[in-house]
């Protein structure tokens, strides 16, 4: 029953050094509508997240962060379809579980820091009692001892234990944020997705959430999955990047590389979109257009309308994705970014050829490089 | 153990605190209260019998005595005393009320939450058979249903039937009610997390829907008692009540066919009709106060936390700049 690629995930759990605990490939999701037309929300997204690493998923509104999040957790609402891919976790393919068998992973395995903390929490329920939700929920402990780590949780991320009795409308929107973190670690999982954690807050509450966030990966060892539309924060925390447009995959890397030499002209304009200090009296650049309707795709690139470098067979011909690495770029990730590499034997560290680490890879036309296989 | 207990002392506590406060809401619970000490007391209130006839010095019945002739109320037609009635009638009035208003409450908050957490062909059945009980005319319906039932003599008790009636036709403004409010409660958020945590059905249902609209439940159920306990006067007075146990509807039925009004005998009709407004007007003042009260979020704001809540010394770099909330 074993598939080629499940042995082959299989095998690559033996060498423990560069498994990556998430693993997606080629996934695709679809919104059917109830007049029958398809949106195609997300197509062939393929990415890799390491323990202890983050990964930012970064993108404009409705390109399909929170989607691809979704997808991953088997939550999306009723009309939406995965069509095709695989999701790897650890090894097993979440696509082909049961709902019931799903939902041991959900929460226990991979957490979810919600976008707006406010509406994530039952306004009736003090917070102190849905955090210790999942802890029950899963059976993980008795009342008393959950009791006990919401406490922990809660002191973890800088609210007073007496405030867990208190309803979500008495805490301020920064410490909802903070709660919901606290949520998330609760049944100490091993994969954090934060849906733009940070969006509805102030840059001062930000900065700390985005802080506690780093904290807490670095103790507890997390994967963390990132979504956002703010660069900087991206910059700040995350180790490699995914962006995103119009439901693909436009470019992804280690922040190093999207950040110096991104390849992609959407990556780049997102980047001189983005005021820099060291040049003040710049004008920003904007992106005329919008992004494209996800149920009346461009045939070609879908970024085509909007390029600013588009050729004739950007119209026409969707880009694959295709290996940018430099030489120098894939030695620097593997010894940087990747913390389980920063400890023990680094050196000895073989890439997988399917692995996605430290490769650099565009979907675009213009990039001239090999194409990324299976 | 003593921290649940502590906390559902607490809670009491601010629940009297807030409801103490408003005086619409106390008003309406002294009306209810007193209505429903009259029905437990009520062989303490009087020496007579409900049926027993009053005799005068010649041992003749005392019939349409006024107040000023005989007992708190006067007599009615047959020589019984009024007040004795009233008193005795409110046990009917209200426990057809309050078991009728929370057997329809019971289920159509059931099938109101069903329809509205489950959708699909549930939903559907559900809903079309409250149109149909909607569109039917209520008191003309349960006229019907009572007198039948009446006619098939199976044995229940008048008082049951009425009871059984009310309770199984009122449940449809509840499940429409109770729905909508699901409805809109299932697409927020919180549910979406409860899923993410690994959560059944049962369990979001119990733990994130039921606590969502049990202040709504709550309210509406005071509110469904005053309409049972109106309803139940309406069938008593059009001859449909028990006539050996009198609830106050029956009196008023006795009353008008024994033409009280013609002979001006205001002590006769005045008081059940009074006692009816004086339960019903209770049960909805609580019954919007309730619904204002038991919704936390009406209750207080962050800015009223407790002093201990507030200051806190950490050495934890996530904690700067926040912990003045």
């Amino acid at each position: 029953m074993t598939t080629g690629r499940q042995r082959l995930i299989m095998e690559k759990r033996m060498d423990h050094t560069d498994t990556p605990l998430l693993s997606v490939r080629h996934l695709s999701t679809n919104f059917v509508s109830p007049d029958r037309t398809v949106a195609h929300a997300l197509e062939d997204v393929s990415f890799d997240v390491h323990t202890g690493e983050t990964l930012g998923l970064v993108g404009e509104s409705g390109c399909g962060k929170t989607t691809t999040m979704l997808s991953l957790m088997r939550l999306l609402p009723a009309a939406g379809r995965i069509v095709s891919g695989e999701v790897f976790f650890d090894g097993v393919d979440l696509l082909s579980l049961s709902e019931h068998q799903v939902r041991r992973y959900r929460w226990k395995e991979m957490a979810m820091v919600f976008q707006s903390a406010m509406n994530a929490l039952n306004p009736v329920r003090t917070v102190g009692d849905q955090i210790g939700e999942a802890i029950l929920l899963h059976g993980l402990m008795d009342r008393k001892a959950a009791d006990k780590r919401v406490e922990e949780l809660l002191d973890l991320v800088g609210i007073v234990k007496a405030r867990k009795n208190q309803y979500p409308h008495q805490y301020s929107g920064g410490m909802r944020q903070r709660a919901m973190i606290a949520m998330a670690l609760a049944c100490k999982p091993r994969l954090l997705f934060a849906d733009e954690p940070t969006t509805a807050l102030d840059v001062m509450i930000q900065a700390q959430v985005l802080e506690l966030l780093k904290t807490i990966q670095k103790e507890l060892g997390l994967a963390v999955v990132l979504v956002t539309h703010d660069l900087g924060v991206v910059a700040e925390i995350c180790d490699s990047v995914v962006i995103m447009y119009g439901g693909k995959v436009a470019e992804y890397g280690s922040s190093d590389q999207i950040y110096n030499s991104p390849q992609h002209p959407y990556t780049q304009r997102l980047l001189e979109a983005f005021p820099d200090l060291n040049r003040p009296g710049d004008t920003l650049a904007s992106i005329p257009g919008y992004p494209p309707r996800l149920n009346a795709l461009p045939p070609g690139c879908r970024f085509e309308p909007r390029c600013h470098r588009r050729i004739d067979i950007c119209a026409t011909i969707p880009p694959k994705l295709i290996d940018v690495t430099t030489k120098d770029e894939g030695g620097g990730r593997r010894d940087e970014d990747l913390p389980s590499q920063r400890s023990g034997e680094g050196s000895s560290f073989i890439p997988h050829p399917s692995s996605f680490i430290g490769r650099h890879i565009a979907a675009c036309h213009l990039c001239p490089g090999p194409e990324v296989g299976d | 153990m003593s921290e649940r207990w502590f906390l559902l002392k607490r809670n009491l506590a601010e629940f009297w605190r807030v409801f103490r406060r408003n005086r619409m809401g106390k008003i309406g619970a002294f009306l209810l209260a007193t209505s429903v000490l009259m029905a437990i007391f009520a062989p303490a209130l009087t020496p007579y019998e409900p049926t027993e006839t009053i005799r005068d010095a010649n041992g003749r019945g005392l019939t349409f005595a006024p107040p000023s002739e005989h007992g708190p109320l006067g007599t009615d037609d047959a020589g019984r005393d009024v007040w004795t009635q009233l008193a005795y009638g409110s046990r009917i009035s209200l426990m057809v009320g309050f078991v009728a208003g929370f057997l329809s409450m019971a289920i159509g908050s059931l099938l109101g939450i069903l329809a509205g957490y489950f959708g699909g062909w549930i939903d559907t059945l559900l809903m079309r058979v409250t149109d149909v009980l909607l569109v039917i005319p209520d008191i003309p319906l349960m006229l019907i249903l009572v007198a039948t039932f009446r006619r098939l003599e199976v044995g229940i008790s008048p008082t049951v039937i009425l009871i059984m009636v009310i309770g199984l036709l009122y449940w449809t403004s509840t499940a429409r009610l109770i729905r909508s409010q699901v409805l809109s409660i299932k697409e927020r958020q919180f549910v979406a997390r409860a899923r993410a945590i690994g959560a059944g059905h049962w369990h979001i249902i119990r733990k994130h829907i039921i606590p969502q609209v049990m202040p709504l439940i709550v309210a509406n159920t005071v509110l469904i008692v005053s309409t049972a306990i109106l309803t139940e006067s309406g069938l008593s007075f059009l001859g449909l009540g028990d006539p050996t146990q009198p609830s106050w509807g029956t009196m008023l039925n006795f009353a008008f066919a024994r033409n009280a009004i013609s002979n001006s005998a205001w002590w006769f009709y005045l008081p059940p009709g009074l006692a009816i407004v004086w339960v019903t007007l209770g049960c909805v003042l609580l019954g919007n106060v309730l619904e204002e009260i038991l919704n936390p979020r009406l209750t207080s704001h962050h800015l009223e936390s407790e002093a201990n809540m507030v200051a806190r010394t950490s050495s934890r770099p996530a904690e700067s700049g926040v912990s003045g909330k």
